[in-house]
């Protein structure tokens, strides 16, 4: 905040939505209020991500020595299905869309809510109940397929207890379509007057576009688990190759939604980016409908892409072709993103708050799990690379140093909106260094161990890895630390945290316009939108000082 | 500021509203009543898209099992009862006009035909689903639900005292010819008729729950609540309802009339 | 229907799709039993596309509705056919399975 001049003190607004419908727990488990609903996915999924943390945590201590210290072979085998099924099912792919989305997209589009409150409310109970079922199967036998549910190994081989697991993604999966059906009707019906397509912000942009992968990818893979989980049941014969079915058959199925599933990770977070970019560099973003268009391209390329996980699984050679060639296209869209941020950081007035540490750090980790995809992607290298470490690195990157580093920016960026209270400053931005930090030194190594040819998914390996593992694991721990720590100031904020303004940064969005905490109804009076999106220049009712450290007008933007 | 303001309402200050409010037939996020009716159309067009894929999944699994064993899809198909699967798809049918008719009545105001062809709709999906369960009940006498007491060749060998002696002839006829050209005909009919239930059962699942949907809107429609300004109710229950019937026109001929003309 | 800006379909026209729904299940119900080589899987899906359409278009109301809706329409078959298209690339491409080459094995040898 050292960009703002002397800041103003404020008083919390009188009523919010914290309180307005009291603080009863009731209260809170019928809301139909998004900003509510929003904190109830907050809380859930953060629990999910403690879950799959600590199998994490498992996995790394573990893998300290060639043999393993920790757990027996076939535990291991659990603990990376679990740490999979956890992050990816109940924490990524809710994470960004249905906490900050939910929070703040009716409020950018100044809208009072989504378009369905209710349907909005059974989906985090559909959540829970999906996540009860593989909690459930989590304690009782574990799962041990690996968090792609091959089969037939899930189908017949398998001991562990699978079907409550399907079950509970399938759930789940509907949890996922309602949220995203919801975006969408809400950004099609909801916005208000002036708030046109192009005025629209890119982190709804980018929600439209994940809302999309939602709603196309996840009825295929809930029939996919479908059909697996009946295979199981009564001894089907869809994907077993003794009785006639194709193994391979269901790897298409599910990777042609688990494919675009990571942009419903990663495209959430490019929002939060392109939120935190403009603001902290005081410039409107380049090229803002080239940023826009990518997101949906990114949405539509992902679809052809999937069966660049099957190249060593005996797919047609021709088909691998085709897909190897159609996977690099997804690099164009996501390339013209990160050279967009860039240009708009050119000549800003840079402040380093936290959020756009987290942001700059997500420019650069997203563009090494990017380009080492383009590797991945190549036929001939990833007959060498392919299920070894470097993969490992390769998606963690994306989805870690990608999607969880835009989460958690964007928790701190709009943490002041949440609870009206912002985050104490020196700590928030040492721990965005650790987080840093700690994430390379864990996932660093591994690109390395998989490129010498350390499979995944083996519970020992030979020793010379030794040394590579050990800096993994040590840096595990350094960026446990680095989560743990906005855990524990993020909450202590929301009591003593000095009380945060309408616009605190200050930025242009719409869901700035409002106080911090927001009424129930989000805007006292509808908005009228009459200005450019990011539109620094032209903004007066910021409250932006004369004199104060506005980017220059460059002819270049 | 005090200290912990934020969750500490107490609870005599709780008010009963959990989001914004609603007036009348207008829910309090919407402006409008016609932004609402848009809004819930297009939330059902939307829902029917992921249905499309939901069943796609189950039609790229039958299109590719069909192509690697036509031969034991052709038995399995022919094992199907061709009258009762005709009349199943005219009764459907059937019941897609009522629900245009119903959707028809309340846009027009016909008060009293609203839950008449509500009713008739509910009564022809009713029929479908005996129809369905009667099928179903043929299949398992004749060993063909699938699992380990399936078998293919069980009804040519053991015919009952009803069937007819040429039907059955041919029926043998033909399974043997099919066993002669893959000798694991039994497995490959059996995967036919692992589609053939997952596919009809999905199908037959929706239809219970749009038949739920229909004794709502039926309730509803007896307390007159359908006006020309407000039947979005009946009109995306309808969508649903006619989406369903989509799926049953393609479940007939691809599961129906696989080699019929043996 | 004054000031109602949605299009009300006249029951005329619903009966005489209803009518003509019911004689592409008759036709196509008679062509299964034609022998048409490999067109009778054409025919048949033919038949239904033509039949879904109608329903489609009339009793979904999509030919009176907004052009959002045929957006919609557009999507759910275009993603529809990626899925389909990309899976049999592979499936159309692929080695002969062994179990085919031994049948046919088979059936020269006999």
């Amino acid at each position: 905040m050292n960009n703002t001049p002397p800041t103003p003190s404020y008083e919390p607004p009188r009523d919010h939505y914290l309180i307005s419908a009291g603080g009863h727990i009731r209260s809170w488990l019928l809301t139909t209020d998004h900003k509510r609903i929003a904190l109830l996915y907050l809380i859930s999924v953060t629990v999910f991500f403690f879950i799959g943390g600590v199998f994490a945590t498992m996995i790394r201590i573990h893998l300290l020595t060639p043999d393993g210290v920790l757990v027996t072979p076939e535990t291991y085998n659990k603990l990376f299905t679990m740490h999979g099924v956890a992050m990816i099912f109940f924490f990524l792919i809710p994470s960004i869309p249905a906490v900050l989305g939910n929070f703040l997209i009716p409020m950018m589009i100044g809208a009072k809510d989504l378009a369905f409150p209710k349907i909005n409310l059974l989906s985090w109970y559909i959540y829970l109940i999906g996540g009860s079922f593989v909690l459930y199967s989590f304690s009782t036998g574990g799962l041990d397929t690996g968090w792609t549910f091959y089969t037939p190994l899930s189908s017949i081989y398998s001991n562990s207890a699978v079907t409550p697991a399907v079950l509970g993604i399938f759930i789940n999966g509907f949890s996922s379509i309602l949220t995203g059906l919801n975006f969408i009707v809400t950004i099609h019906t909801m916005r208000a007057p002036g708030m046109t397509w192009f005025r629209l912000p890119l982190f709804v942009w980018s929600h439209y576009a994940t809302s999309l992968v939602m709603i196309l990818g996840t009825p295929v893979v809930a029939i996919t688990l479908l059909l697996a989980g009946l295979e199981r049941m009564f001894h089907l014969g869809f994907f077993n190759p003794a009785m006639g079915g194709d193994p391979i058959l269901f790897q298409h199925l599910f990777w042609f939604y688990s494919h675009p599933a990571v942009y419903i990770m990663v495209l959430p977070a490019m929002g939060v980016v392109s939120e935190i970019i403009p603001t902290f560099a005081r410039k409107p973003i380049f090229g803002y409908s080239f940023i826009a268009a990518s997101s949906i391209a990114i949405a539509v390329i992902g679809f052809l892409v999937w069966a660049h996980h099957m190249f060593v699984t005996g797919e047609s050679t021709y088909a691998a072709l085709t897909f190897s060639f159609l996977s690099y296209l997804v690099a164009i869209p996501s390339a013209v993103k990160v050279f967009n941020w860039t240009a708009t950081l050119y000549k800003g007035s840079i402040s380093w708050d936290a959020p756009m540490l987290y942001a700059l750090g997500f420019i650069g980790l997203f563009t090494i799990g990017g380009l080492t995809g383009l590797f991945l992607a190549c036929l001939g290298l990833d007959i060498h690379i392919h299920d070894t470490y470097f993969v490992i690195a390769h998606f963690h990157y994306i989805m870690v140093g990608g999607a969880v580093m835009g989460y958690v920016g964007g928790l701190h960026y709009w943490w002041p909106k949440i609870t009206g209270r912002l985050y104490p400053e020196a700590l928030s931005h040492f721990a965005a260094i650790v987080l840093f930090l700690g994430f390379n030194l864990t996932f660093f190594p591994q690109f390395i161990l998989g490129y010498l040819g350390m499979p995944r998914r083996y519970h020992s390996y030979p020793p010379e890895f030794q040394v590579l593992n050990v800096l993994s694991t040590a840096g595990a721990s350094i960026l446990a630390l680095g989560y743990l720590l906005p855990m524990a100031y993020l909450s202590w904020s929301m009591r003593y945290g000095k009380v945060a303004g309408p616009n605190p940064w200050p930025a242009t969005g719409l869901e700035w316009k409002t106080d911090s905490p927001p009424p129930t109804e989000n805007f006292h009076v509808t908005p009228v939108v009459d200005w450019e999106p990011y539109d620094y220049r032209n903004r007066p009712d910021l409250g932006l000082a004369a004199g104060a450290p506005l980017a220059p007008a460059h002819s270049d933007d | 500021m005090r200290r912990g303001v934020l969750f500490n309402a107490t609870f005599s200050e709780a008010k009963q509203e959990q989001g914004v409010h609603r007036t009348g037939e207008l829910y309090g996020q919407f402006q409008t009543l016609d932004q609402q009716k848009e809004s819930a159309t297009f939330g059902m067009w939307i829902f029917l898209v992921t249905e499309v894929l939901f069943f796609g999944g189950m039609f790229l699994t039958y299109t590719i099992n069909r192509h690697e064993y036509f031969t034991a899809f052709g038995i399995g198909s022919n094992t199907l009862d061709i009258t009762l699967g005709t009349v199943n798809t005219i009764v459907l049918i059937m019941s897609s006009f009522t629900m245009a008719m119903a959707v028809w009545s309340a846009e027009t105001g016909k008060k009293k035909l609203v839950p008449l062809f509500l009713i008739l709709t509910l009564g022809l999906g009713c029929v479908f689903l005996g129809i369905k369960f009667v099928e179903y009940k043929q299949k398992f006498e004749h060993h063909l639900i699938p699992g380990r007491n399936f078998a293919i060749t069980y009804r040519s060998s053991h015919p009952a005292p009803g069937d007819d002696p040429k039907e059955i002839a041919l029926e043998k006829e033909e399974v043997e010819k099919a066993f002669a050209s893959d000798p694991d005909a039994n497995s490959h009919a059996q995967l036919y008729f692992s589609l053939y239930f997952a596919m009809t059962g999905l199908h037959a699942l929706h239809m219970i729950v749009g038949a739920g949907l229909i004794v709502w809107l039926i309730k509803a429609s007896l307390r007159g609540r359908f006006t020309p300004q407000y039947n979005t109710p009946v009109e995306i229950v309808g969508l649903y309802w006619h989406f369903v019937d989509i799926v049953w026109i393609y479940l007939f001929p691809l599961l129906y009339l696989i080699d019929r003309h043996r | 229907m004054p000031e109602h800006s949605e299009h009300v379909v006249s029951p005329k026209i619903y009966l005489s799709i209803f009518l003509a729904l019911i004689l592409g299940t008759g036709l196509t119900t008679w062509a299964a039993f034609r022998n048409f080589g490999p067109f009778n899987i054409v025919i048949a899906l033919a038949i239904a596309t033509a039949k879904a359409t109608l329903v489609v278009l009339f009793f979904m109301h999509a030919r009176y509705g907004e052009r959002r809706t045929r957006l919609v329409i557009v999507c759910a078959l275009f993603w529809l056919a990626i899925m389909l298209a990309l899976t049999l690339s592979d499936y159309q491409t692929r080695q002969p399975r062994m179990s085919r080459l031994l049948s046919r094995a088979a059936h020269y040898a006999a």
